[in-house]
């Protein structure tokens, strides 16, 4: 599953990033590493961003950067 | 003595700095308003230090312009000390960047910044607990209220002096087996970096320091490349992957140490972003929000533009018969006068309320969430989101604006956002707009042009981004919390602006009315004007409009401050008409960027770019003051 089909609200583990070193390593330098937890918390209108929840800190990110991201589903729903 | 502020975006170094060195720090509440480094001198117990305020960064890993200049400035000039402001609030975050200055083997101070902003959230840290595990002096810090400064440099100044060395961070073994083999090669070749971190920096393929490595100390790479190789066998990722992820474990294993989090009420600020981010009402809350701001900005400034002017007027009818009317003197003194009336009366009632209005929004943190709001839309302009930066500072002015592209990570995205950047019409611009079409025909139309600015914009980033074709890999951007912005930081960055215009345009606004006034007298003014015929001929502007237009390229208020005086110091009413008002104020929002933006786009993009703008922006123009021209006369 990607990110960019994580449902709202639900909190899921980076699994992989696809994409290239480049987009790996501005993801990693926002502090997004396989193995956080995030949560999607809202996206913006027409194809706008998604936004969210890193560990208590807020992050936009595009939803092509979104589409390349692997997510797996966590059991419990809040961290 | 030399300290170094580092810290990721955000986090409030500037804050810090300005605090010690008075305003001189851009600062923001959005990633990357630092984007070159700013030194300032301050005494600390009678010494003089210099402080050095470098741009936010999230690693040392350097991949774009901002973050490769922090680690040039480390490894390449002596720093006695290095102050690494964190955010107390998102300390885990911040901590990764706090593990690499570890490993560069300076004496380093840790100021855990927000501790105000930390407790209000529910979040707890032990200090002297984080200290003990760094083995650096960790120091609480409230910033914004200069809370805790004077220990932090107090203490920098201490481990200067004693040059107390932190420890390096504990890697896995097979981490630190290969960095070492490395190391063992480095004989204090690259002080003051430690000879683990240049090791480390190898291992990671930095494509920077290996070239400085191969050109002296060539030996070694084959060493890093045999450490390179031996990492990805045993961990099957490449050493660059797994050294970051060791520290991103060992920041999480310290965050986990040192910070209790406590559950805390969600507040009004929490729930602000559901309607300010809301798909619907966070669009209708940022056009209020803009309109708010312009009116804001229009009924300041027309409210204190008219006595003004009319004393200033007052004061020319009564001082220049008094000279001798119409001789050399009379002149000279009429145009002095007019430049200064001009910078009184015209630019500052607008620009002081705009400067204060752009601090606010930038201390609370709309502008990122302004960025996720218009990230769709920037797409459409081969942009992404974070392009708003440079396109908002732009309103204020565009050197900052420019300077700001370096935020954006690849060199098309750059030449992109510069371009459409200049683009923007800043204070000056502002002025212009306000002083001639929403002083004379009302700040509705004043705002059509502003939309009708976007529109173009918006049109000139399409074509450009279609003949410079490349994807765009997406917005990667932190949204800050809300914070309630300090008064005295929202004043200090407006005037720390204005005094750029007191201090450089105005004496070159004052000089420009008195060379204008100079060449109406000896009647040469004929001789621009005609060079710039063809231009005002087909825009259907008075040939009178050339000789402006030309100061307008030094100083873009200097266009309608001369277009007074060229007018021969009518009322802009009685001299031109609406249409004309109208399209002469789209023409000078557009045409050529002023001197001091040239050189910016100069240094940025180089002299080629810079020439290509300049004469893109005369294109677009005369295109754009035809299209205004025409839409004007059948409207009005």
């Amino acid at each position: 599953m990607y990110l960019i089909d994580a449902s709202f609200g639900k909190t899921v583990r980076i699994a992989a990033f696809e994409g290239g070193r480049r987009l790996e390593a501005k993801l990693r330098q926002i502090g997004l590493m396989p193995g956080d937890t995030v949560t999607v918390v809202r996206a913006a209108p027409l194809g706008g961003p998604l936004l969210l929840d890193v560990q208590g800190r807020l992050v936009a990110i595009g939803r092509g950067v979104a589409s390349r991201v692997v997510v797996e589903e966590i059991e419990c729903v809040s961290h | 003595m030399r300290f170094a502020l580092i810290g990721q975006p955000n986090c409030g170094k500037s804050t810090l700095f300005n605090q010690v060195a008075g305003y001189k720090a851009q600062t923001g509440n959005f990633a990357g308003t630092t984007v070159s480094y700013t030194e300032s001198r301050v005494r600390v117990l009678g010494e003089v230090v210099e402080i050095v305020d470098l741009p936010g960064t999230y690693t040392l890993e350097g991949t774009n312009p901002a973050e490769r200049e922090v680690l040039n400035y480390l490894a390449s000039r002596e720093v006695d000390a290095v102050i690494n402001v964190l955010d107390a609030t998102h300390l885990f975050h911040g901590l990764a960047l706090t593990i690499e200055l570890l490993e560069l083997g300076r004496p380093l101070v840790i100021a855990v910044n927000m501790m105000d902003e930390a407790v209000r959230m529910g979040v707890r840290i032990d200090g002297p607990k984080l200290e003990e595990l760094l083995g650096a002096p960790v120091l609480p810090l409230v910033a914004s209220r200069g809370r805790g400064v004077r220990d932090v440099f107090v203490t920098a100044l201490n481990v200067a002096r004693s040059q107390h060395i932190p420890p390096r961070p504990n890697y896995a073994r097979d981490v630190e087996e290969a960095i070492q083999s490395i190391a063992a090669g480095i004989d204090g070749q690259f002080a003051p970096l430690r000879g683990e971190a240049m090791a480390a920096m190898l291992l990671e393929g930095d494509a920077h320091f290996t070239q400085r490595v191969s050109s002296e100390l060539p030996e070694l790479l084959p060493v890093a490349r045999e450490a390179q190789e031996h990492i990805l066998n045993v961990r099957g990722q490449d050493a660059a992957r797994v050294l970051a992820a060791e520290r991103h474990a060992l920041a999480a294993s310290l965050a986990e140490k040192v910070v209790e989090r406590h559950e805390h009420r969600l507040t009004l600020r929490d729930r602000l972003d559901d309607v300010l981010l809301h798909p619907i009402f966070g669009y209708v809350a940022l056009i209020a929000i803009l309109y708010l701001f312009f009116q804001g900005v229009y009924g300041f400034g027309s409210l204190v533009e008219r006595p003004i002017l009319a004393f200033f007027d007052n004061l020319e009818k009564w001082l220049v018969p008094l000279i001798g009317g119409q001789n050399l003197v009379g002149a000279l003194a009429a145009g002095l006068l007019q430049g200064i009336s001009g910078g009184v009366a015209i630019v500052l009632p607008y620009l002081v309320p705009f400067l204060v209005g752009l601090g606010l929004l930038e201390d609370v943190g709309y502008l990122p969430r302004m960025a996720f709001l218009m990230d769709s839309l920037m797409h459409r302009l081969g942009l992404h989101g974070k392009a708003i930066v440079p396109f908002i500072l732009g309103y204020g002015c565009n050197v900052p604006a420019i300077m700001s592209t370096r935020i954006l990570d690849d060199p098309r995205e750059r030449l992109l956002a510069a371009t459409l950047s200049t683009l923007v019409p800043c204070a000056a611009r502002l002025s212009v707009v306000f002083g001639l079409v929403a002083f004379y025909l009302g700040p509705n139309i004043a705002l059509a042009i502003y939309l009708f600015n976007l529109f173009v914009i918006a049109v000139t980033g399409r074509i450009l981004s279609r003949m410079i074709p490349e994807d765009t890999p997406g917005l990667i951007m932190e949204i800050p919390v809300y914070r309630t912005p300090t008064l005295r930081n929202v004043l200090a960055k407006a005037w720390f602006r204005v005094h750029d215009f007191v201090v450089e345009a105005w004496p070159v606004l004052i000089a420009g009315s008195a060379v204008l006034a100079l060449l109406t007298y000896l009647n040469l003014t004929p001789y621009f004007n005609l060079m710039l015929r063809p231009i005002s001929w087909l825009l259907g502007l008075p040939s009178q409009v050339g000789v402006p237009l030309i100061f307008g390229i030094l100083r873009k208020e200097l266009s309608l401050i001369m277009l007074r005086q060229a007018l021969g110091g009518a009322s802009f009413a009685a001299a031109l008409t609406p249409v004309q008002m109208i399209t002469f104020s789209v023409f000078v929002v557009f045409y050529i960027p002023c001197l001091a933006t040239l050189s910016a786009l100069r240094r940025e993009l180089g002299g080629k770019a810079m020439l290509g703008i300049a004469g893109l922006t005369v294109l677009i123009a005369s295109l754009a003051a035809l299209i205004a021209r025409g839409v004007a006369s059948l409207v009005l």
